[in-house]
């Protein structure tokens, strides 16, 4: 195997379940089994997607001034972007719902039969490659931070309550090096 | 040692293979273009950046009174009002992050075409930081996304994204694009050139496998 980020080759190691393999030129981390990873992974996978669509659809913020109300869901809140700036309403759809989704149904169709010992998907390795390519464009995480942002934004004019929670996906990174191919 | 690494799946194959055979990714051992990727993208976020501090980010109405903010206006107002950490993360979201990210992608890619003093393993760490945090400049976009969904209160107050929102957005997208296109493994060839404390420091530096060693 080779070092993905500075190419100096080794011969693979025996890793256990709680060692890791470091590259010795650039420190990155090579191999870092975990056990029973793919079953904690397919299940939060599963929650985060139910919640997902749950924030998606569901008012997640609402706001009261002098009496009235507005609320808003994570559908309203990307097409708050309009005429001129429609675009920028699909690509928020896409960073905050879409590509996060995409990534954790690609990640289950992987694992449930890696998990199961049967056979691979007849798609897995394109599907993993793709699921691997898409992390660094799901920006749930960046998305829930930004709501705390507004909220103290607002604070000061209204009141604001929560309504359903988005669902923010836990850093999948670390769980990642385990079920590789 | 004519071989060709996989960077998704750390695979290596004999040279001159172009799809790794256990992950199915396209095999190159440097990326030739990757420099001219890199400043091409690096070009265009910079260009998107300028648009996007001088248009008005969140345009608020109250009882009539149209108010314009630019970024920074924006966060100067925050400050205003006592708060100070939101003002913070906002100005170092939009403002610190973005110009540092331009800043080391360029030292980076300077520092693959020329000599560099700092030390490789330094720069990939630099280019680490770039990588993930490139993401959360992004954060601003969102903020005036759910802003002027929630204030819709016709005449009592009402925000709508300005501009600038899209200039941002598509600047953070392109320096991201920027930083995934840089090979960071040619950070480590410029090492070895002119690194003579190498043990392996030889031979052409665009086919450089040459070190074996097992962890």
């Amino acid at each position: 195997m080779a070092c993905p980020k500075c190419d100096f080759v080794y011969s693979v190691p025996e890793v256990t379940s709680n060692e890791r393999a470091y590259c010795h030129r650039c420190h990155t981390v090579l191999i870092a089994p975990r056990r029973k990873a793919g079953k904690q992974i397919i299940a939060l996978a599963a929650s985060v997607l139910i919640l997902i669509a749950g924030a998606t659809v569901y008012p997640f913020l609402s706001i009261s001034v002098g009496g009235q109300t507005h609320s808003a869901s994570i559908l309203e809140t990307a097409f708050a972007f309009s005429g001129a700036l429609t675009a920028l309403a699909v690509a928020v759809l896409m960073f905050i719902v879409i590509i996060p989704a995409v990534r954790l149904v690609l990640l289950i169709y992987v694992l449930l039969p890696v998990i199961r010992d049967l056979a691979l998907a007849r798609y897995a390795k394109p599907a993993f490659r793709m699921a691997e390519a898409l992390t660094p464009w799901a920006m749930a995480e960046i998305f829930a931070l930004g709501c705390a942002v507004a909220l103290v934004k607002l604070a000061d004019l209204a009141d604001v309550a929560f309504g359903w929670r988005p669902g923010c996906s836990p850093p999948w990174s670390f769980w990642w090096f385990s079920p590789k191919v | 040692m004519g071989l060709v690494a996989c960077t998704r799946c750390t695979r290596v194959s004999p040279m001159g293979s172009t799809i790794c055979d256990r992950c199915g990714s396209t095999l190159a051992s440097r990326d030739t273009a990757s420099l001219q990727k890199v400043w091409a993208w690096w070009f265009v976020g910079l260009i998107c950046y300028i648009p996007a501090n001088l248009y008005p980010m969140l345009e608020t109405r109250t009882l009539g009174n149209v108010s314009n903010a630019t970024i920074v206006e924006g966060a100067v107002e925050l400050a205003h009002h006592g708060a100070f950490g939101v003002a913070a993360i906002i100005l170092i979201a939009s403002v610190l992050i973005p110009v540092s990210k331009f800043m080391i992608i360029a030292v980076l890619a300077f520092g693959i075409q020329r000599k560099s003093s700092i030390s490789a393993h330094y720069r990939l760490i630099l280019f680490e930081i770039v990588e993930y945090i490139g993401r959360w400049s992004m954060i601003d976009v969102f903020v005036v996304a759910i802003l002027s969904a929630l204030v819709q209160f016709q005449t009592l107050a009402s925000m709508t994204p300005g501009r600038a929102s899209l200039f941002f957005a598509l600047s953070v997208v392109f320096t991201m694009l920027s930083a995934q296109s840089l090979d960071p493994r040619l950070i480590w060839d410029s090492e070895n050139n002119h690194d003579t404390d190498s043990p392996a420091a030889t031979g052409p530096s665009q086919t450089s496998l040459e070190k074996e060693r097992s962890a």
